[in-house]
């Protein structure tokens, strides 16, 4: 008689839930020390439900399939010089900051899911994890994959993972996933799970691979459709534990709504960099940062947080200064990418005329009023052969880390000054919500390594700034940064092109 | 608790102390309503050194590429000491004036509006 064949959901009874087991002669608390010094009260693991319910053998299957069609457009991608039919070679240089700033990310978020899923309690929860683990490794795989293409034929690629520990605009996404990483289990779920997988992800993962496919790049579109499948599940993951957490004990309530103040500020605040792709980067455009973010944040999020009051969660604390943000910060964002051109490890240039225009469209009250001038100014300098770089470094925000260009938001000329004291030492916020994680953990981030300050302290090489990007960031100066305008990058497209 | 940790009384290493920065403090310089230059600017300095020489010697290189900096009336700029009003005594030292450690200075000139008015 053939073996009787077991359904799915017998299949994953037994793959996870008998996969536990009671602990005889080992104290439980002591297998899963993490679980309770957050504050977390779980009451009943057996009330977690994996809603994907997705077991190993399916998931090697189904993955192995997507996998298989990613690498056979990758090849075609690159047997038809797939490089040559993007709209226009600046766009490149976002497929730099993505490669340099998100995909290490990805790394990061497999090594979090990894810890996570060992330190719950809970089976069905850690196998959900182990399985987003293998997902964000797949996915840091298939960027580089497609990525590597690129490599061949620009500059700036060659050393992303020996950057991202050291380039000073990196330690941005690098401190957010070490922030979390450094976190519990659980805030690392609603850090990352939650906050950013859930509420913010679509911000970087739906624009950003259109932007890509109304640019030509078809090997960009391919990975992000494959990752899009997956996010599906890691979002569901977020909310999930989300839920979870809130049904259990009343007391949780109040600690999981600071974790989404906290990680919802942090991500906003990391999704700097991608408003600047949006509007700058793409030399066709899909949709501005500040659409996006109402399409994304305000409506899909504002549904998402009167689902979630019933549970007691009210709005990300400072969601109303984001409402105002998303008219300035990508245009700060490029500004300040622009006037440190010499340091960054791709190409910046000036707006074209239409793209200013474009700006001015999109943005009605604030381009013109606050921003324009500023390119305005630029092309003056640069007509007079003056491109300007700026001289020296700027003050960084000891949260974020990013350079403290934003501005108050009731006064968009006016820089953004918050402090604090803690045990006779000064510390500086580009904002109310940095100041506040600040204040709630000091002795998390007096350990902030701040790129700025590590130059000063001489443990990044040296003494000038040439040496600094030659040798210790291995920008290969020269070719990997300044402006696009006479660059290598430039120079082999108009060769191609035959307009040389 | 000053930190969320499963170690009892865990503390963080303060990587930005004063004594790791070989002799030098850090000072931070601000152009209030001139946003070319992104952000406040970022200067080792040793603390005993005057403010004279922050003055003269430090701030031109990294300002002085601004058409307003020229124009600068200095007896009417008014200036800012860790958000507080201050006047800089060009013959005394940083750290005798209460420029320490990670202060910020920040000048105003409310007479430049920045480029074509719009605090740039």
């Amino acid at each position: 008689m053939a073996a009787k064949k077991l359904n799915l959901k017998d299949k994953y009874r037994l793959l996870t839930r008998d996969l536990d087991w009671e602990f005889s002669y080992q104290d439980r608390k002591e297998a899963f020390p993490y679980e309770e010094f957050e504050g977390i009260k779980i009451t009943d693991w057996s009330k977690w439900e994996d809603p994907f319910r997705l077991t190993m053998d399916s998931y090697w299957k189904y993955q192995a399939e997507k996998e298989k069609k990613l690498y056979a457009i990758l090849d075609a991608f690159s047997q038809n010089n797939g490089q040559t039919n993007i709209s226009d070679p600046r766009y490149v240089n976002a497929l730099k900051i993505f490669l340099t700033g998100v995909s290490p990310l990805e790394y990061q978020a497999y090594q979090g899911f990894a810890q996570t899923g060992r330190e719950f309690g809970g089976v069905g929860a850690r196998v959900a994890c182990q399985m987003q683990s293998i997902d964000e490794l797949r996915h840091v795989q298939t960027q580089i994959h497609a990525m590597s293409h690129y490599n061949k034929f620009f500059d700036g690629f060659q050393e992303f993972s020996h950057q991202h520990d050291r380039i000073w605009y990196l330690s941005v996404p690098k401190s957010f996933f070490n922030d979390a990483r450094a976190a519990g289990p659980f805030e690392f779920m609603v850090a990352i799970g939650f906050s950013f997988e859930y509420v913010l992800t679509n911000l970087l993962f739906v624009p950003f691979m259109s932007g890509a496919a109304y640019n030509g790049d078809m090997a960009t579109v391919t990975f992000g459709f494959s990752a899009q499948s997956d996010e599906a599940r890691h979002m569901t993951l977020g909310l999930e534990v989300i839920k979870f957490l809130l049904e259990q004990h009343e007391d949780n309530v109040p600690i999981v709504q600071k974790w989404i103040d906290k990680w919802f500020w942090r991500g906003t605040r990391l999704l700097t960099i991608v408003a600047m792709m949006m509007d700058y980067m793409l030399p066709n455009k899909v949709m501005s940062w500040k659409e996006a973010w109402e399409v994304y944040f305000e409506e899909a999020g504002g549904a998402l947080f009167k689902d979630l009051a019933r549970y007691g969660i009210r709005m990300p604390k400072y969601a109303e200064t984001i409402e105002k943000e998303k008219e300035h910060i990508s245009h700060q964002a490029w500004w300040t990418f622009y006037t440190h051109g010499h340091a960054t490890g791709f190409h910046t240039w000036i707006p074209s005329d239409e793209e200013l225009d474009w700006l001015s469209e999109k943005y009605p009250d604030t381009f013109d009023k606050y921003y324009r001038p500023r390119w305005e100014m630029a092309k003056e300098m640069e007509a007079k052969g003056e491109r300007f770089y700026t001289k020296a470094l700027p003050q960084l925000c000891t949260v974020c880390q990013i350079p403290m260009l934003f501005t108050e938001m009731d006064d968009p000329t006016q820089t953004c000054y918050r402090s604090s004291d803690y045990e006779e030492n000064k510390y500086h916020f580009c904002s109310d919500g940095c100041k506040d994680i600040f204040d709630d953990e000091p002795e998390k981030y007096v350990q902030s390594w701040l790129p700025v300050h590590q130059i000063f302290q001489g443990n990044c090489g040296g003494p000038d700034v040439e040496d600094i990007l030659r040798d210790y960031y291995r920008i290969n100066v020269g070719a990997d940064n300044m402006d696009m305008k006479g660059s290598p990058d430039e120079l082999r497209w108009k060769e191609w092109k035959g307009t040389a | 608790m000053p930190v969320h940790a499963i170690t009892p009384n865990y503390s963080g290493e303060v990587k930005d102390r004063i004594e790791n920065f070989n002799g030098n403090q850090v000072v931070y310089v601000g152009w209030d309503k001139h946003l070319m230059f992104c952000a406040p600017f970022a200067f080792p300095l040793p603390p005993d050194m005057p403010f004279r020489v922050l003055f003269e010697s430090v701030m031109p290189d990294p300002f002085c590429v601004h058409p307003e900096w020229e124009k600068i009336d200095w007896s009417n700029v008014s200036w800012l000491l860790d958000g507080k009003p201050f006047t800089p005594q060009l013959d005394i030292a940083l750290q005798d004036q209460g420029i320490g450690h990670k202060s910020v200075v920040r000048f105003q000139t409310p007479e430049l509006l920045g480029f074509q008015n719009s605090g740039v």
